[in-house]
């Protein structure tokens, strides 16, 4: 009897110390991968219920809908990953989408307009970074202070809708690449978010910027001590943000083949809520663009569902909001444990 | 004289008010009506009355934010509150038989006000049991609660038409509106309970420091749950007051951005982020200071949609001038200043 158990508990040793290293090495992993788990357990319910969900046309229209806010979400994921925040996202998006619809109008060619849309974007992140950096204004009250500014500034472009009419940004939108067996199709908005999420997973992984982002984000005096460059790197993490919201004013100017001024209210936190249930922890130093592209296609899977189901759009908010709070709270339990495993 | 007036401009009161009376200068020299106020059937109006009343919601808002940033939090989901709160006070009363009579509406704000308790608990909970950080745990119920607010009111905007409830925001009691005795009441029992009592002493340690006033022996899990609950209810009754003003249930544009202006208000009032040393006054100063600029704001003809930009700019002076640096630097321009006539005057003698 007493053998018995020694021999369970020494097996049962074995599998739990298998099981803690694994963690302790992929630790950072563990939630991505309960993201994934997530997606794929929404897809299947869903295909379950509705019997025809996981089609190509569907997955196809999960990319296009929300390649804005993946493009939001890797700017996002620098930032937090830096310990920050960026509440302007929304805003500044919805501001370069004014301005670029107006010059637009005017007659500029989109060569010029493009890139004044992300020069805009970068500005308006650099201001942030550097109330931040060189003033220590919290990175909430910051980037507060520029989503008003933003808000603002796209009222002041035009009070109403600006149509765009220009055929290179409406193709970004309307070209359908057509891949892959099935009628699975990309759109160019599409590409560009991918590829996107691609230079943040190469930048992040494979750049001693992306090093001292993680470094920066595991603790500020740490990373400062060893001599990295923390103010030029959190400076440009703030205007990765920004240049990614710009990009995100052209894909969302060319989703919706008009700019308003109200766009984009509430995206923050959509985007935040995505790179959170995405694995990224807001206390920063650890977290995947990779996770964040799971959380955004998490998100755009309930929006999904929840038309398929013909509820009321509220439920969006409602879930999102309970799914960020079960992330979040397990996300507390597991820095709290590995604090204590520390100690 | 000299050192009075040092300690004068010392008071940490001194810029918030300077900043309200620049701005009320302004605006008179600007248009002289504004500090006009006319009396009607022994009522005040004016643009000065009008403002007292429209920052009553802001006021009550504002007031419990300040409790929660001094125990070092934030409070994302005041807004959503209000929008639930107005959303169960109005379906409740359009639901009832008799829409007009007092014990329905006292019914109804009751109820507005007890559903907006248990959400601010639920938020002090999170926070102070759970340990999630504050901008997120109230960012849960921001997100999620214009949801709810959106679903008890079935999507619709419901509007009632009830004279006892319009007189919370629209009513007139001794010549004033009777929503600015609503905010002074909130400012008096705020007041009271929190510089009356060791209760603000004790929020301004937790704030300081939660770890070392635990230690001490202060139950700082109590006081930071109690203040999301205070935010909770005061943002409850702000959802009344809202709805009231409009006699109808928006939960989209119900307290829509109200979480930053509360912030600014909180902020401008000279109450830091950081949590700690907390002043009332200030926060009620910086309520009128915020509501006088939107006033100005809408006089100079501005589209009230592009107000935030001028908000914007002022909370960004604001940070700035309150930051380290720029306050380093002011100091050594003033210790040059101070150094240069002392000098002068010793050679004089």
């Amino acid at each position: 009897m007493t053998t018995l158990t020694a021999s369970g508990t020494e097996r049962h040793g074995a599998v739990a110390t298998a099981v803690q290293r694994f963690r302790s090495r992929h630790a950072s992993w563990v939630p991505v991968f309960g993201a994934l788990v997530i997606l794929v357990a929404m897809m299947v319910g869903a295909q379950a219920y509705f019997g025809t969900f996981v089609t190509p046309r569907v997955l196809s229209a999960l990319l296009l809908d929300n390649a804005y806010l993946l493009i939001l979400a890797v700017g996002m994921t620098f930032v937090i990953l830096t310990g920050g925040i960026d509440l302007s996202v929304g805003a500044v998006m919805a501001f370069t989408g004014m301005l670029g619809a107006s010059l637009l109008s005017q007659g500029l060619p989109t060569a010029v307009v493009v890139p004044v849309m992300l020069l805009l974007g970068a500005g308006m992140g650099l201001a942030v970074g550097v109330m931040v950096q060189y003033f220590g204004v919290q990175p909430f009250i910051a980037s507060l202070a520029a989503m008003f500014a933003a808000r603002g500034l796209a009222f002041m472009v035009s009070l109403s809708s600006i149509k765009v009419e220009d055929p290179a940004i409406l193709w970004l939108q309307s070209a359908r690449i057509q891949g892959a067996p099935g009628s699975f199709y990309l759109t160019p908005t599409g590409i560009l978010a991918l590829l996107v999420v691609l230079v943040g997973i190469l930048v992040l992984q494979f750049t001693r910027f992306g090093r001292t982002i993680y470094a920066i984000g595991g603790n500020e005096q740490s990373a400062r001590l060893m001599g990295l460059p923390v103010v030029r790197t959190k400076l440009l993490a703030y205007v990765i943000s920004g240049v990614c919201a710009g990009l995100a004013g052209v894909v969302f100017t060319a989703y919706t083949g008009a700019s308003y001024p109200l766009n984009g209210i509430g995206t923050e936190l959509d985007t935040i809520a995505a790179v959170v249930i995405g694995g990224t922890l807001l206390t920063g130093g650890s977290g995947y663009v990779l996770g964040s592209m799971i959380g955004v296609f998490v998100y755009g899977t309930i929006k999904t569902v929840i038309s398929f189901l013909g509820a009321e759009q509220a439920w969006t908010r409602i879930t999102i909001g309970g799914l960020l709070l079960i992330f979040v709270v397990v996300q507390r339990v597991i820095v709290a444990r590995s604090g204590t495993q520390r100690s | 004289m000299r050192s009075t007036l040092t300690g004068v401009f010392r008071h940490r009161l001194v810029w918030p008010v300077a900043a309200l009376a620049v701005l009320i200068v302004v605006n008179t020299i600007a248009r002289p009506s504004f500090i006009g106020i006319t009396v009607q059937n022994g009522q005040l109006y004016g643009p000065l009355i009008d403002i007292l009343r429209n920052s009553a919601p802001l006021m009550l808002v504002a007031l419990g934010m300040t409790l929660v940033i001094a125990t070092r939090g934030i409070d994302l989901s005041v807004g959503a509150i209000m929008a639930v709160s107005g959303a169960v006070a109005l379906t409740f009363i359009s639901s009832s038989p008799d829409p007009g009579s007092p014990a329905t509406v006292l019914t109804a704000i009751a109820l507005g006000v007890l559903v907006s308790l248990v959400l601010g608990l639920w938020n002090g909970f999170l926070v102070s049991v759970v340990g999630v950080q504050p901008i997120i745990a109230t960012l849960v119920l921001m997100l999620a609660g214009r949801g709810v607010a959106l679903l008890i009111t079935g999507g619709f905007i419901t509007t009632i038409n009830s004279d006892p409830y319009r007189f919370m925001a629209q009513g007139y009691l001794f010549g004033l509106p009777f929503a600015f005795y609503v905010s002074v009441l909130a400012i008096a029992v705020v007041a009271l309970l929190e510089r009356r009592t060791a209760l603000g002493v004790l929020t301004e340690a937790v704030g300081i420091n939660p770890e070392a006033s635990r230690l001490a022996g202060v139950r700082s899990r109590g006081i930071i749950w109690g203040a999301y609950a205070a935010s909770g209810v005061l943002a409850g009754f702000a959802g009344i007051l809202y709805s009231s003003n409009i006699m109808a249930a928006d939960a989209n544009a119900a307290g829509l951005y109200i979480e930053l202006d509360a912030i600014l208000a909180v902020v401008l009032g000279g109450t830091s982020l950081m949590g700690g040393k907390f002043t009332i006054a200030g926060t009620v100063v910086g309520v009128f200071t915020i509501q006088t600029l939107k006033s100005t704001i809408t006089f100079l003809g501005v589209p009230p949609a592009i107000s935030p930009l001028f908000l914007a700019i002022v909370v960004i002076i604001v940070v700035l001038v309150q930051s380290p640096r720029t306050r380093g630097a002011l100091a050594r321009l003033a210790a040059s200043a101070r150094r240069a006539p002392a000098t002068k005057m010793g050679a004089a003698s």
